[in-house]
């Protein structure tokens, strides 16, 4: 098993990670950035075919070069068995990292609800058809409606009229009012206004329908039209992909195997970002979802706490607390309606790995007793899609984490387990 | 897309095609025209949902390795794709 050892490991290279990474590294500590990822910049930044980071990420990722922290791409981590040891898989095998403090920036994944048809090829997540667009997924000429809630879906839908797609329709669940209700906010963010304003712009020609939601998606071999509520009724729109997701969940597996307590499915952190364990930090999505800026202002707090220059952490938290009023604001905003949880027939597949239909599970009280008795959530992605879904289906509790995070070789989970069954905690 | 000689010419499911460096799997199954990736414990098509690794459904077999995640690998020259389909 190979070793590294570093003052201050960052999980994750996304925008808290990068920030987390600079502000430690410009500390003077030796840094290392993990990331599952080929380059830095995590789904919000993520690269395309052309190596060249978006024009945002540019001054981050050269800060992060400058800085002189390690990027080490194409790493998985695997299981912890504290802030202080964690393991990880690449292409060669396994590895251990060695840290004095850890930075967790796993970031956030798309909330995927199941409606009739929602298995079929082409309905895709909308930012899974952004990410898969920018590696060459073929999306010029095609008809794709955008459907679901919250801000991505409007940058996911500009994305993709960019590459040429004809977007169908934009079905957003929220209300106008309840969008309405944002703009004072966006008037004390004028950034954020002015980002508005232009993904508004570029999108005036594209059809929109507010207080709308899928209903089912049609087809055979793949999807053919989605068929949408709108406040006049229902309406088919044919397509050849549907972009869906609604809003984002905090990424909080590696967390919670770290025994990090959670509030409200986010990871729970002091002022300086620390969680509820010693020497174990975390910024961006996994602490509340709040978009770009407010991940890379708790990831340089982040940095510095973890670092030790909390002078440096006090001073920039203002920064992140005005950040932090608005993504509440736009949380209020997107608030899913009930209707969304309950688009689910009897025998629409909720687990996808294993093929477990609502009417499966629906009688069960949590997660764990329906996972022993219908294998729901015991698949490959490990409950990673479906259990967001559930909990919100079902009022489930959260399942406990276990190791590996990700499949991975019964050998490499034998090494591992004899590793740490020698190591003393620092 | 512009045909160019850094292209690289794979194959997926007995089609071949040529696709620009940096294209990732999954996109080159899209390209050759496959909709379905995997079949489902039950034998329903199925595709790439989330993009980013977490899903497993984008699964495929590379280069004679099986249940490859699709979305995460990246097209090479002579690459050997084939789906559940094939």
């Amino acid at each position: 098993m190979r070793e590294f050892s570093a003052d201050i490991v960052v999980v994750g290279a996304g925008p808290a990670g990068v920030a987390a990474g600079c502000a430690a590294a410009e500390c003077g500590k030796r840094v290392v950035l993990l990331d599952e990822n080929p380059t830095p910049g995590g789904q919000i930044w993520r690269q395309g075919r052309y190596p060249k980071p978006p024009p945002a990420a540019r001054p981050w990722i050269e800060r992060l070069r400058a800085s002189g922290a390690e990027v080490h791409a194409g790493v998985a981590v695997v299981e912890a068995s504290g802030p202080h040891e964690l393991f990880a898989r690449d292409r060669e095998g396994t590895v251990r990292y060695r840290a004095g403090a850890t930075v967790l920036a796993t970031g956030a994944r798309e909330l995927f609800l199941p409606f009739p048809g929602w298995t079929l090829p082409g309905v895709l997540g909308a930012g899974g058809l952004q990410a898969l667009a920018k590696a060459g997924w073929p999306v010029a000429g095609k008809r794709v409606v955008v459907a679901g809630s919250g801000p991505l879906l409007l940058a996911v839908a500009a994305y993709l009229l960019r590459s040429g797609a004809r977007v169908v329709a934009l079905v957003e669940q929220a209300s106008r009012r309840a969008l309405a209700a944002a703009a004072p906010a966006m008037v004390r963010h004028p950034a954020k206004l002015r980002q508005a304003l232009a993904l508004g712009w570029s999108l005036r020609r594209v059809a929109k329908m507010h207080s709308s939601w899928p209903l089912r998606a049609e087809g055979t071999e793949a999807v053919e039209a989605l068929v949408v509520r709108t406040p006049a009724g229902e309406r088919r729109l044919s397509c050849d992909l549907v972009a869906c997701g609604f809003g984002l969940v905090p990424e909080t597996m590696l967390a919670s195997l770290l025994g990090a307590e959670l509030v409200d499915s986010a990871v729970r952190v002091a002022c300086d970002q620390e969680t509820s364990v010693a020497g174990l930090y975390a910024a961006g999505e996994l602490t509340g979802v709040g978009g770009v800026e407010l991940a890379l202002a708790e990831g340089l707090v982040a940095g510095n706490a973890a670092a030790r220059n909390q002078a440096a952490a006090r001073r920039l938290e203002s920064a992140r607390d005005k950040e932090a009023t608005f993504a509440s604001v736009l949380e209020r905003v997107f608030t899913l309606r009930p209707e969304l949880t309950a688009l689910a027939d009897a025998d629409t597949v909720v687990c996808r790995c294993e093929d477990v239909s609502w009417a499966e599970v629906r009688d069960f009280a949590d997660a764990r007793d329906a996972k022993l008795k219908t294998r729901c959530g015991m698949g490959l992605c490990q409950g990673r899609v479906c259990g967001p879904a559930l909990r919100l289906m079902n009022g489930w509790g959260p399942d406990r984490v276990r190791p590996p995070l990700f499949p991975i070789p019964t050998a490499a989970l034998a090494e591992i387990g004899a590793a740490q069954s020698t190591q003393v905690q620092p | 897309m512009n045909d160019s000689p850094a292209d690289y010419r794979i194959t997926v499911n007995g089609d071949e095609l040529r696709v620009s460096p940096g294209t990732s799997v999954a996109a080159a199954v899209a390209l050759a025209g496959f909709a379905g990736f995997r079949r489902s414990v039950a034998g329903a098509p199925r595709g790439p949902l989330c993009g980013m690794g977490i899903c497993f459904e984008c699964r495929v077999e590379l280069d004679g390795r099986a249940g490859v995640r699709s979305c995460m690998a990246t097209c090479h020259d002579g690459m050997i794709v084939r789906t559940a389909d094939a």
